[in-house]
């Protein structure tokens, strides 16, 4: 029936179901639409301003202050959380404990939380004379307004990030090969960091890409807490709002050309590196 | 927890050394308690911090009760268009074979790597004043940044994969053999979709609505960028919360805000039950 | 002639799955495409259903282009492999889905639906039952439902995908009784594949075996397992045990003993010899044949195992009656020789 064309034949393999063409047109057309089109204008409005134009956007200290600060911040608030990801997913897989259930359902609360409350939330406890912030005074640490502020809301938003991504493996992990380990005299230590840390190694990659990549464009969380002080804590998607803002189309959008172009890089490069370690043969 | 060993079911060989499992459990039980809870718990805190009454008063005002509705409004058109979108690019990708079927995953994936403010600004650069098409909209007498449609749409790029990615690694779990059946039995391919595959992926289905719902409730950043933020027109509920923030307006913030919270922990219990049925589905296919 | 299937040949990635292959079933025939995996026996069973189009050739049913038909309109009843039940559907909604499925002006009355879907869960003795989704079925129960489901819709071909792959031993030789009884009744043409010998040569009214995507041998049961075409036909309908050979006169030279050859040969000069486990004479001592020495003796069966070691080098598995056996120990030097074999 469908063996009319052959090299129609070539790009779908004939099947006893419909609805192909009609479902693949419909899918083309929408993702053009919201994601190919605007895609496009991103990439190539910031060439209105010429090479040297663009150039004077990105390199001026503004910009780069900002593109540095959500970089940094956002790599910084990621091994943050990959640390503490990594103890709760294995105290959630590993342990049984009061309050288990709860605390695991609400690990998914900064999916949930719209950004804009958070950034309210985090503002009000960390002020300095919010709860955490009164804390904080007494030894001269200012959380609120600072670089510092932007991270507590980034380890907010890329927390869950981290935690789901490990413990399914975690939870697949054979109990068996643990157990082996520890027949062939392996200290438990051992077992640890020479069996188990190496299988979830890939998935604690999986989980920091993630939550660098949300909190890199982060921005309804931050931009209360942050203060946004130019050049000291003004995060780059602030800044393309204030470009906006002075209807500087293509300054704009050369900023957020250069933001996803650094993160498209930097997440090729941990792909590759997860790629590269699945290949050396650490466990599925 | 004199006894730490006591918090494992393992057996003794692969129990974790000494004080692990205690400092573990306290580790956890603290980060989450002030990095995630404590902020959930100030929301509710400030907005009732100058009594019930100023609370009442805050969200029935009608800013707040028209920012709702802008907000239900762009749900009701955003989640709808993204769930037809998250059926037609499964049935796609899971039941036929094509070239060129990754480079449309990624795609489908991609917005979730896009700053929530950049895809507002990627709407600004082709809609807005001085965008590609703006000019030419404006002439017809079509204005979309600055208008709820653009809302709209923003939203809709936001939240564009979530339902998608929930069904297409269950679906394509579930292979084509009882889609194929169907068809032996003299089903059309219709038919066949209402009657056999949409009932096998009802609880993931749901779960996508969800996040995907949750989430464009919430949007902020895309939004943001291009509402032209007046409130009682084009402001939904975040953006009344900025707003009113901005305003000194704190117990108005937090009171929206309240609002927020309460859907998102609606959302999460919802969530928690779904997972237990989606669990359900795939380990029933397992077992066939 | 129900079925015909003409020049065949379907590839997969550039790897040939089916080549060139043709046969054919008459009406009412139970016929088994038997085959190892990767013979290509379910892909032209899906080929028929309609489920993948072959790259070239024609199926032709009562003289109609299949191929020319689309799935649904073909009234080819398939049972999976894995049964592919509707899972959220009961076993009564799974055997009626069929007839909903029919246009409005040919589909039966509720109560006419009702009445055939309580007759196909009787004749599949699964009354009772129809209330059940598929999780809550054992595997064989599921098998049957998937059978009645494909009968449903009244097909003028049955095609069964390794009908009791899926299920344990037991269950499976049950089931195989049944289905031949069922297939008595019906008279329906059926095809039905499978990768286990017994299966076909137990069920099948013929068998066509099938090898790398090519057609080995068809023919009854009788006729593939006593005038096997090939060695590998030889070789997988049964255990068989092979040995160098020289062909001379019509004989089979094998270490000096001349051993008669059942059926053709080819022409005079070395060869591969081969027969079943039960075919050999062993005497002690030397003499004329093959040289061994006996490594084990097993008693417990029905007839004994006996394993030699050959002087020549490689090793010989025997099946010899308890009697001949018990006179036998381990480390005996004994003559081993084929009392007949077959060459191709």
């Amino acid at each position: 029936m469908t063996a009319a064309n052959p090299r129609l034949r070539r790009f779908v393999e004939p099947s006893a179901l419909g609805g192909f063409w009609p479902a693949l047109g419909f899918t083309l057309c929408y993702l053009s639409f919201f994601v190919l089109l605007p895609l496009a204008a991103l990439a190539l409005r910031p060439w209105e301003l010429g090479a040297s134009g663009v150039w004077r956007v990105l390199s001026a200290p503004r910009t780069v202050s900002a593109l540095e600060l959500s970089f940094g911040s956002a790599f910084i608030a990621a091994c943050i959380n990959i640390v503490f990801g990594t103890i709760a997913a294995w105290s959630l897989v590993r342990y049984e404990f009061p309050g288990k259930r709860i605390l695991d359902a609400l690990v998914d609360l900064p999916f949930a939380l719209p950004t804009a409350v958070v950034g309210i939330a985090l503002t009000a406890i960390y002020a300095p004379h919010g709860i955490m912030g009164e804390l904080l005074t007494p030894f001269g640490i200012r959380a609120a307004y600072t670089p510092m502020g932007v991270i507590i809301a980034l380890i907010f938003v890329g927390f869950p990030f981290v935690v789901r991504s490990i413990q399914p493996v975690l939870e697949d992990l054979d109990p068996e090969v643990e157990e082996a380990a520890a027949t062939l005299g392996a200290a438990r230590w051992r077992t640890l960091t020479h069996v188990v840390f190496p299988a979830i190694t890939p998935a604690i990659l999986t989980g920091f890409a993630l939550a660098f990549a949300r909190a890199v464009g982060e921005y309804g969380s931050v931009i209360f807490i942050a203060g946004n002080i130019p050049q000291i804590s003004e995060i780059a998607p602030l800044l393309i709002v204030i470009r906006l803002d002075e209807f500087d189309y293509a300054g704009a959008a050369a900023i957020g050309m250069a933001m996803l172009s650094i993160s498209f890089v930097l997440l090729f490069v941990l792909n590759a590196l997860q790629a590269g370690i699945l290949r050396r043969g650490a466990p599925h | 927890m004199s006894d730490p060993s006591r918090l494992e079911r393992r057996s003794h060989a692969a129990r974790d050394p000494g004080p692990m499992a205690a400092v573990f459990v306290v580790l956890t039980v603290g980060f989450m308690a002030v990095a995630l809870i404590l902020p959930l718990l100030a929301v509710f805190v400030e907005a009732l911090s100058k009594g019930v009454g100023l609370y009442l008063n805050a969200i029935s005002e009608s800013d707040a009760l028209s920012a709702v509705r802008l907000t239900l409004l762009v749900v009701v058109i955003a989640v709808p268009l993204n769930t037809v979108f998250g059926l037609t690019a499964a049935w796609a990708v899971t039941k036929f074979e094509f070239s060129g079927k990754q480079l449309l995953l990624t795609l489908i994936d991609l917005p979730l790597s896009i700053s929530p403010v950049i895809s507002g600004l990627m709407f600004v650069l082709l809609y807005g004043a001085h965008g590609w098409f703006g000019p030419e909209l404006r002439a017809m007498g079509i204005q979309i940044i600055f208008d709820v449609s653009g809302i709209v749409i923003a939203t809709t790029l936001v939240t564009l994969p979530f339902v998608a990615r929930e069904l297409i690694p269950l679906m394509q779990a579930q292979g084509k053999d009882e889609e194929y059946a169907a068809a032996t039995l003299g089903a059309s391919t219709w038919r066949t979709f209402w009657q056999v595959t949409l009932p096998n992926i009802r609880w993931a289905l749901l779960y996508g609505v969800l996040l995907c719902t949750a989430r464009a409730m919430g949007e902020f950043g895309a939004v943001s960028v291009v509402s032209a933020r007046v409130r009682g027109e084009t402001a939904t509920m975040p953006l009344e919360v900025e707003i009113l923030y901005n305003e000194y307006n704190a117990t108005g913030a937090f009171a929206i805000a309240s609002l927020l919270a309460l859907f998102a922990l609606v959302a999460l219990i919802a969530k928690t039950v779904l997972e237990n049925q989606f669990a359900g589905d795939l380990a029933a296919q397992r077992r066939h | 002639m129900a079925l015909k299937i003409e020049n065949i040949s379907k590839t997969f990635d550039a790897t040939p799955v089916l080549r060139d292959i043709s046969l054919f079933t008459e009406d009412g025939e139970f016929l088994a495409l038997l085959g190892p995996s990767g013979s290509g026996k379910t892909t032209l069973l899906r080929i028929i259903a309609g489920l993948e189009q072959p790259d070239a050739g024609a199926v032709r049913f009562r003289d109609k282009d299949l191929l020319a038909k689309p799935v649904r309109e073909r009234r080819i009843g398939l049972v999976f492999q894995h049964y592919a039940l509707f899972r959220h559907m009961t076993a009564a909604q799974n055997i009626a889905f069929g007839m909903n499925a029919k246009p409005r002006k040919l589909r039966p009355s509720r109560r006419e639906i009702r009445d055939k879907v309580a007759e196909l869960l009787s004749l599949v003795q699964l009354d009772g039952l129809g209330g059940r989704y598929p999780s809550q079925l054992s595997g064989g129960q599921r098998q049957r439902v998937a059978l009645a489901r494909a009968l449903a819709i009244e097909p003028d071909l049955l095609l069964l995908d390794e009908p009791f792959g899926a299920l344990d031993a037991k269950v499976r030789r049950e089931l195989r009784r049944w289905l031949r009884d069922l297939h008595e009744r019906t008279g329906l043409t059926t095809i039905f594949v499978t990768h286990d010998q017994e299966e076909a040569l137990e069920l099948a009214d013929r068998v066509a075996l099938l090898r790398e995507g090519a057609l080995e041998q068809m023919g009854t049961p009788e006729e593939v397992y006593h005038e096997p075409a090939s060695a590998f036909v030889f070789d997988f309908l049964g255990d068989s045990v092979s040995f160098p050979c020289e062909i001379k006169g019509g004989v089979a030279v094998i270490a000096g003993a001349g051993v008669p050859i059942i059926g053709p040969h080819p022409n005079d000069g070395a060869a591969t010899a081969y027969t079943r486990p039960n075919g050999f004479d062993v005497s002690p001592g030397d003499g004329p044949g093959l040289a061994a020495r006996v490594r084990s003796v097993l008693l417990a069966g029905p007839d004994a195992r006996v394993d030699c070691v050959l002087d020549g080098g490689g090793a010989i598995e025997m099946r010899l009656p308890l009697d001949v056996a018990r006179k036998l120990a381990p480390r005996d030097r004994v003559t081993v020789t084929p009392r007949t074999v077959r060459v191709w």
